[in-house]
């Protein structure tokens, strides 16, 4: 199970993602061209409105557009786990299984029934909210899925916090000294943690500050009766590993974009007419820096979210990731499709914001000719 | 330590035997009295185990899946849990295999060993209080065999056609004869539940040595010991504290760094380093699963016997032992059984190693060209390696081994049971019937070789229900023989259960039964500060 996990975590994230990765990839430029007529038989209307108001516009868009890719991820999470050799029955039981015993899971779980009924009864379900049960444990979806998210929502929230304002001071210094010491050491450094497998980066943190310093709290397992200081003692360690994994990425972004508006011709203009360095970065590079940067980091925020599995597994930490993979496995599709849902609209949302923030922050993007 | 000097020492722990008693059977088994009487001291001084403490256990295997009923219960940490807070009918001796009396005081067969006579034993209470009644096993043992059941332990229960009461005492009426059905109630789904568990199947109320505290599906669960309990043998320790830990990795370094007591699962690859740790101690157990390649008796090229001897005579057994498990396990001899078995038949030759024999029952065989051996990593660890090393082995006996890597997912499905030649791994069945029902005998769903024989059929049936433990075990060496010198399996090794432990962690039994001391690690160990 410890190498199914890795293997499926990544595989389903990918599908959420890749639905939504290309539409924010370019969302800087094509924002201002979004505002084609989509809703038919009011296109002026429509039209009007995204020109005056874009960013409701946007939002609308959005919201629309991410039911319809909920829609898609279900219908793909279902194939997907359709598709699987085996159905729940017979995994479930494994070695033990007899006929019989498979028989009667089936007819339980109306296994039985063609996938198309079982699709739309669950999706019936699903629209008002009920997820379900889970097959396997017979306990109710959302309150699981409630305790599991909390904890991976609380580990990602430490990382970001860490992880982000370093990112974007490290990246600005590494501008500040561009090509010049500071600036090698922190490109060298950031270059070898992104080489890292995560994992790896988690093993080496385990062996130094838990095995032969014994000072870290290890394993990160967190539970109901904790106090908020030993979770945070609990988390220390894999909190450091998220750091140091994503941070890399977010840092070399931030540079590359402030560098990159820093030789362009509006900024030497601005420099000829006499403003202050201040101004020009504040008024003129910043507002055309900020998106990629928010793009980067809103993908990094969904990888803290949906993506850190393979780090929840190394520091027994009961997060999301682990508890879809352990539903994967045994193709307990009720939690497959709440987890699925649950991923590809943090995908989606965070995006969502990242696209809004880049309008907001740039005034050519809030006011399109 | 030979098993029989281990059983010695246990006695003396539990407390069974008194001094003379073991120094006149040690020195009669060949034991110098100086290191006899050292050995009782050691077995003597471990007879009173510390009470109190925190145990804390780091295992592998659970899942958010995992349900509280155990009658669904499938992963090695549930396995552990349902222990901890649940007793069966029957247990089975940690040394010879036996059935010994758990919640059944003893128990009496009919002389066609269809009909048995189990009487509860008295003044055990349930966690909420109840007494213990005949009723509350009726009513478990109904949950585990109704049709709509979806009991684990359904395959072992089918054989039991009625389940009444006798006054206070239990009968089971058999379809058939059987005469290991007080083993087949050491199953570690059939826990006696309050009223079998109808009112609620997850409350995890048992007559077990620890209470549920806390239970977090995949993540955690918590004990505290049952003041209660109706022995006083076990439950040493006054909490536990079960972690699931499903990263090799990650059970290693907190063993390591002292923040569990127990881990199992230890990879064999890395045993050695862990080995190097001055605070761990390395429990290797002989364990019933084992590591096979199959051949289908039924088809061409292995429907001649000749070849499949060639091709058992061809294997290497104790370099693979040593470079697949590294030397943490048995050799096998090509049939399914070894000395954890009650009834073992130790008097069969070992079959070694020998080229010469191979190319011999190869050329009679009148087979040439390659042989297809088909593989897979999820066969069992280390699968593609061996199947290599046993190309190299054959080779120098003239057989021509092709070795084809299949995919992992889908193995189970579209290779093993399908294909003639392929590899793949056996866990242990409680006794030598259900194994040898379960994958040789010719209606067997899983019959993998193919082994279809009528006379070893029948012999089956008959051993069954032969209470006669001499008559019996004689027919298991026959039907041994049989599936040794004519079977299509190849059996190079069984694995051990290797499992870790700190130093301060004493009592520890290796019990045959099944991996981490049958479940009971946590019920049967204690902590010296």
């Amino acid at each position: 199970m410890t190498g199914g996990g890795p293997a499926h975590g990544p595989e389903l994230t990918a599908k959420a993602a890749a639905g939504e990765v290309p539409q924010s990839a370019g969302a800087a430029g094509s924002v201002a061209s979004t505002g084609t007529p989509v809703i038919e038989g009011t296109p002026s209307f429509w039209a009007k409105f995204s020109k005056s108001s874009p960013l409701v516009a946007l939002i609308l868009q959005r919201l629309a557009l991410s039911v319809a890719l909920l829609f898609a991820v279900s219908l793909m999470i279902f194939g997907g786990v359709e598709a699987l050799p085996g159905d729940f029955a017979t995994t479930y039981l494994g070695q033990s299984a007899t006929p019989q015993a498979v028989e009667n899971i089936r007819k339980d779980l109306g296994l039985d029934q063609p996938a198309t009924t079982r699709y739309f009864k669950w999706l019936g379900g699903a629209i008002q909210g009920d997820f379900g049960n889970s097959w396997a444990s017979k306990n109710s979806v959302s309150e699981q899925i409630g305790k599991r998210l909390g904890n991976s929502l609380f580990l990602a929230f430490f990382a970001a916090i860490i992880s982000v304002p370093l990112a974007v001071g490290l990246g600005m210094l590494a501008v500040q000294y561009r090509n010049r010491l500071p600036d090698k050491i922190i490109n060298v450094i950031s270059l070898a943690a992104i080489s890292l497998p995560e994992f790896f980066v988690g093993y080496l943190l385990i062996l130094f500050f838990a095995v032969q310093l014994g000072i870290a709290t290890f394993p990160a397992t967190v539970y109901d009766s904790m106090t908020i200081g030993q979770r945070l003692s609990a988390i220390a360690l894999p909190t450091a590993t998220l750091v140091l994994v994503v941070l890399a990425h977010m840092m070399r972004m931030t540079r590359a974009a402030i560098l990159n508006v820093m030789s362009s011709a509006y900024v030497e203009t601005a420099e000829l007419k006499g403003l202050s360095s201040l101004r020009i970065i504040a008024k003129h590079a910043a507002p055309n820096a900020v998106a990629p940067v928010i793009n980067v980091i809103a993908l990094n925020l969904a990888y803290l979210v949906v993506g850190v599995v393979v780090v929840e597994v190394v520091f027994v930490y009961p997060g999301m990731g682990q508890y879809m993979v352990d539903a994967v496995t045994v193709r307990d599709m009720p939690v497959v499709q709440a987890c699925g849902l649950i991923f590809a609209a943090f995908y989606i949302f965070l995006n969502m914001f990242a696209d809004i923030l880049a309008i907001v922050a740039n005034p050519r993007l809030r006011h399109p000719r | 330590m030979t098993d029989y000097t281990r059983y010695l020492t246990s006695q003396v722990t539990l407390g069974k035997m008194n001094r003379r008693e073991f120094m006149g059977r040690a020195a009669a088994f060949g034991i110098t009295l100086a290191a006899a009487g050292t050995m009782f001291d050691t077995a003597a001084k471990a007879q009173e185990p510390k009470r109190g403490g925190h145990l804390k256990l780091g295992l592998e295997g659970a899942a958010a899946t995992d349900s509280k009923d155990p009658a669904k219960a499938l992963s090695q940490f549930m396995f552990v849990v349902g222990r901890n807070w649940g007793d069966m009918l029957v247990e089975s001796e940690p040394l010879t295999g036996q059935p010994v009396p758990a919640l059944a005081e003893s128990w009496e067969p009919s002389a066609d060993a269809a009909t048995w006579t189990f009487t509860i034993r008295k003044g055990v209470k349930f966690h909420d209080g109840k007494e213990l009644t005949v009723d509350d096993v009726i009513k478990t043992l109904q949950r585990h065999t109704d049709e709509k059941s979806e009991s684990g332990a359904l395959g072992v229960m089918k054989s039991i056609k009625e389940i009444k009461a006798d006054g206070d005492k239990l009968v089971l009426v058999l379809s058939e004869g059987n005469a290991d059905l007080p083993l087949l109630l050491t199953d570690y789904h059939l826990v006696i539940q309050p009223n079998g568990g109808l009112d609620d199947p997850n409350a995890m109320i048992g007559t077990g040595p620890y209470k549920v505290t806390s239970f977090e599906a995949g993540v955690r669960a918590t004990f505290e010991r049952n003041t209660d309990d109706w022995r006083q043998d076990r439950g040493f320790v006054d909490s536990i504290e079960m972690i699931a830990m499903n990263d090799a990795t990650a059970r290693i370094a907190a063993l390591s760094s002292g923040q569990v007591h127990y881990i199992n699962r230890v990879d064999p690859k890395t045993v050695d380093l862990l080995k190097r740790a001055p605070t761990v101690e390395i429990l290797s157990t002989s364990g019933r699963g084992h590591y096979v390649f199959i051949m289908h008796c039924n088809t061409a090229p292995f429907d001649n016997n000749d070849l499949r001897l060639a091709l058992k005579y061809a294997m290497d057994r104790e370099t693979m032992l040593e470079k697949v498990l590294g030397g943490y396990g048995k050799v096998g001899n090509d049939f399914p059984i070894n000395e954890t078995y009650a009834l073992f038949p130790e008097d069969i030759e070992q079959r070694t190693y020998d080229p010469d024999k191979a190319a011999f029952h190869y050329k009679q065989s009148g087979h040439s060209g390659s042989v297809l051996l088909r593989t897979s990593d999820v066969a069992f660890p280390g699968a593609v390696d061996a199947a290599v090393l046993y190309q190299e082995s054959a080779k120098k006996a003239g057989i021509d081994i092709e070795v084809k890597r299949e995919p992992g997912d889908g193995y189970w499905s579209n290779v093993w049971n399908v294909q003639p030649f392929s590899t793949s791994y056996w866990g242990g069945r409680p006794t030598q019937d259900q194994m040898y029902s379960t994958a040789y005998l010719s209606t067997a769903d899983w019959n993998d070789t193919r082994f279809l024989r009528e006379d070893f059929d029948k012999l089956l049936l008959e051993a069954r229900s032969e209470l006669d433990e001499a008559k019996r075990k004689d027919m298991y060496r026959t039907m041994a023989m049989m599936v040794r010198d004519e079977g299509g399996l190849i059996l190079p090794m069984f694995n051990d259960f290797v499992n870790a432990c700190g130093k301060n962690v004493k009592g520890y039994v290796h019990d045959i039964g099944n991996d981490m001391s049958n479940g009971y690690v946590a019920t049967r160990v204690w902590l010296d500060a």
